[in-house]
């Protein structure tokens, strides 16, 4: 079978423009009208299969941590790809999302992969921002644009999937010294550490 | 933030006149700083389904225990100064703690984050090495019978002694008195025991401060269980990762007030940075029942029966100075000399060698952690002030680390809790002492759960609770 390369992927964006939904739809392909969101996910991971290798990605929400804007530098560390979403239906959290573009390219990792959702397309009836200008501001700032729903789960695979096109794949992932902390076993004797 | 008055929802009766509500208005608990003790605490209230509001008046996470960055660090050192660019990039190359110290690998802290499965926020590096210096020389602490058997900290005989003494630790259980060699450690002062395998004042000196991490000689005359414990703990962590006992997170300490932070978030915790806290509301029995800020000119206010912080946040009739602390960040382009070119290390200084009380440490970090730019080095050295003339009682520090590019100093006041919080609803952590662990920290953190919660938090790790994830 193809590579496994590891991404760390957050998400970004203002409160309820339906990024933990987005996720949810992703991850397990479901959607929930009044789910609590975010309560007890730390991050959620999804693989995504291309030609040439298979992208793993481990999923950042905000915990809600974006309401005041306290998202701490570890949020951001070590992301290699982001989604900023708005809602199409509210042309503050629009405006909203171009502010995220810029605390990302400022806090973030230079290289970062930036993808923009215009989130609750379904609800055309309620639109506020056009395709277009959205589209127009994704040019213009060399990142990924669509719209999509995660009521109706249009785009959400795509958008993962175009992210994943774009990220860069080629070389081994560089020897790590550095690692997660692990329970002890449990044959370590009695009266011992931990 | 603050909503038009006709569209606000009805208006709880506990919410003061001409003032909005705070986030949501009512929470279970307040928090108040986001230092390392705030925010493993409001980890853990959270995830026992309290409802919490985390605030703190800085921008950024970690309150006294902050990662700073060069731009932060000149900021708050050199107030109008710009950090030279020939020390790398002022925002993105450095995180230099406020606050130095190590995790002990086998320690609570660790097991705070097994808990509550922080773990999976953060990735550590092991330290190079642990040194303790002696008579003008910096030696690796010997902490296994091989390693004691090669050092130059003791002679031939003494070795053997020592080694001997580390084969009974390493085999000592409290439940079974098969283990104890006929020494009864609830009785025996530790100073009995170092006589029963006659160890030297020197051997004492490094065993009781560089592994037993005592901060002064008050230990030799209580009983040796606890000290031994404290010994075992060094071995054992030790043992785990192999150069040094100790752990550090890649990009600094301030990674770790984050990580429990973000715990208290995904279990539904509000958080506020920038939140300019201006008073702590009492009712008229003098318990505190929430707090206020004004926050674009309309004065809010969030009510808890809890207030957790630190010092800095309560009224001073609440806490008592305890100690001052003086800490002094170097930035080196050089490892510390007769290190083996360790590019993280912990010295500790005990404090009789260089005639005081109190023991220094010096703790370095590096790029190696994501902590400084390539090839840069940051020592911090810290010790309980005893004297007029705080900064010069590092002086041995400072010759031991070498030539500095900048040194920046400070000295704080190190403030405790009067009450408990059962009186008054204000539960206050103690300010960060010197030392160079988390023990103490640990220590604090569990005596604040105990008095916030009423119960003990228990530490058992259950060895399945492997990460599911890969
Ligand atoms: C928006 C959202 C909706 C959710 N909806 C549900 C739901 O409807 N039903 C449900 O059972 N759970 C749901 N979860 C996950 C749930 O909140 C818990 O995280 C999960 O039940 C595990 O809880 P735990 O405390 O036993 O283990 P944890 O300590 O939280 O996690 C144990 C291990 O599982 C991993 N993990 C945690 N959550 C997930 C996850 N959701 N998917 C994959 N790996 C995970 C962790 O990284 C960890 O390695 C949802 C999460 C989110 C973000
Ligand atoms: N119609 C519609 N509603 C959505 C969509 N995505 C999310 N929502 C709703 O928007 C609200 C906020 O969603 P949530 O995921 O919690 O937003 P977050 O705060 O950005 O994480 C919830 O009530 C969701 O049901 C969508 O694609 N279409
Ligand atoms: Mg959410």
């Amino acid at each position: 079978m193809s590579r496994v390369c590891h991404f760390k992927l957050v998400l970004l964006g203002d409160t309820a423009v339906g990024k933990s939904c987005l996720v949810v739809r992703f991850v397990r392909n479901e959607f929930f009208e009044f789910q609590e969101p975010t309560i007890g996910a730390a991050f959620l991971t999804q693989t995504v299969g291309l030609d040439d290798a298979t992208v793993k990605f481990e999923i950042w929400d905000t915990a809600g941590q974006e309401r005041y804007r306290s998202l701490a530098p570890m949020y951001y560390r070590g992301a290699a790809a982001a989604i900023v979403v708005y809602d199409v239906t509210n042309k503050d959290s629009f405006n909203g999302a171009k502010s995220w573009v810029k605390e990302l390219q400022r806090r973030g990792d230079p290289n970062v992969v930036i993808a923009l959702a215009g989130n609750k397309a379904d609800l055309e009836g309620r639109r506020q921002v056009h395709f277009e200008e959205a589209h127009a501001y994704a040019e213009e700032n060399g990142i990924i644009h669509m719209e999509t729903s995660a009521k109706s789960a249009l785009n959400v695979k795509s958008i993962f999937v175009e992210i994943a096109k774009r990220l860069p794949k080629a070389g081994a992932q560089p020897e790590r010294e550095a690692f997660p902390i692990m329970p002890p076993r449990r044959d370590k004797k009695a009266g011992g550490c931990c | 933030m603050a909503e038009s008055k006709d569209e606000a929802p009805a208006r709880p009766d506990w919410l003061p006149a001409g003032c909005e509500m705070l986030a949501d208005g009512a929470y279970d608990a307040i928090i108040m700083g986001t230092g390392l003790k705030e925010a493993v605490i409001s980890g853990l209230l959270s995830t026992k389904g309290m409802k919490v509001l985390h605030v703190d008046r800085n921008s950024w996470y970690g309150g006294d225990c902050a990662s700073l960055n060069l731009t932060n660090l000149y900021g708050k050192f050199r107030a109008g100064a710009d950090p030279p660019p020939s020390l790398g990039h002022p925002t993105r190359d450095y995180n230099v703690d406020l606050i130095p110290k190590f995790i002990m690998a086998c320690g609570n802290l660790v097991k705070m984050l097994l808990l509550t499965k922080v773990t999976r926020y953060l990735e550590f590096k092991n330290v190079d090495g642990s040194y303790v210096y002696k008579q003008g020389k910096i030696l690796k602490v010997p902490a296994t019978p091989d390693e004691a058997l090669r050092s130059s900290l003791m002679g031939l005989f003494e070795k053997r002694r020592f080694r001997k003494f580390l084969i009974w630790i390493s085999n000592y259980e409290e439940d079974k008195p098969a283990t104890y060699e006929g020494l009864d450690l609830k009785v025996l002062s530790m100073r009995q025991v170092y006589e029963h395998y006659g160890l030297d004042e020197n051997t004492q000196s490094f065993i009781g401060h560089a592994m037993a991490l005592q901060r002064d000689e008050t230990y030799l005359n209580l009983p040796a269980l606890d000290a031994v414990k404290s010994i075992q703990l060094y071995c054992y962590s030790l043992e785990r990762y192999g150069k040094s006992p100790y752990i550090y997170p890649m990009y600094g300490l301030g990674g770790l007030p984050e990580g429990f932070s973000r715990l208290c978030a995904v279990h539904g915790g509000t958080f506020m940075l920038q939140c300019p806290v201006e008073e702590i509301l009492f009712d008229g029995e003098g318990k505190a029942w929430g707090i206020k800020a004004t926050i674009d000119g309309v004065p809010q206010v969030a009510k808890a029966p809890i207030v957790v912080g630190d010092p800095s946040y309560f009224p001073k009739e609440k806490v008592r100075c305890y100690g001052r602390v003086v800490r002094s960040i170097c930035i080196l382009d050089h490892p510390i000399p007769n290190t083996a070119d360790a590019e993280s290390t912990q010295i500790i200084i005990p404090g009789r060698q260089v005639g005081r009380t109190e023991d220094i440490y010096v703790c370095m970090v590096s790029f190696s952690h994501n902590v400084a730019a390539a090839g840069k080095y940051i020592a911090i050295a810290s010790t309980t002030v005893e004297t007029a003339d705080p900064i010069s009682e590092l002086a041995p520090a400072f010759e031991m680390i070498g030539p500095v590019l900048e040194r920046f100093d400070a000295v704080s006041e190190a403030f405790e809790p009067v009450g408990s919080g059962a009186a008054d609803s204000c539960y206050v952590s103690a300010s960060y002492d010197a030392t160079s662990h988390f023990e103490t920290t640990s220590q604090d953190i569990l005596d604040l759960y105990e008095r916030i919660t009423g119960s003990k938090l228990s530490l058992e790790i259950n060895a399945d609770t492997t990460e599911a994830d890969d």
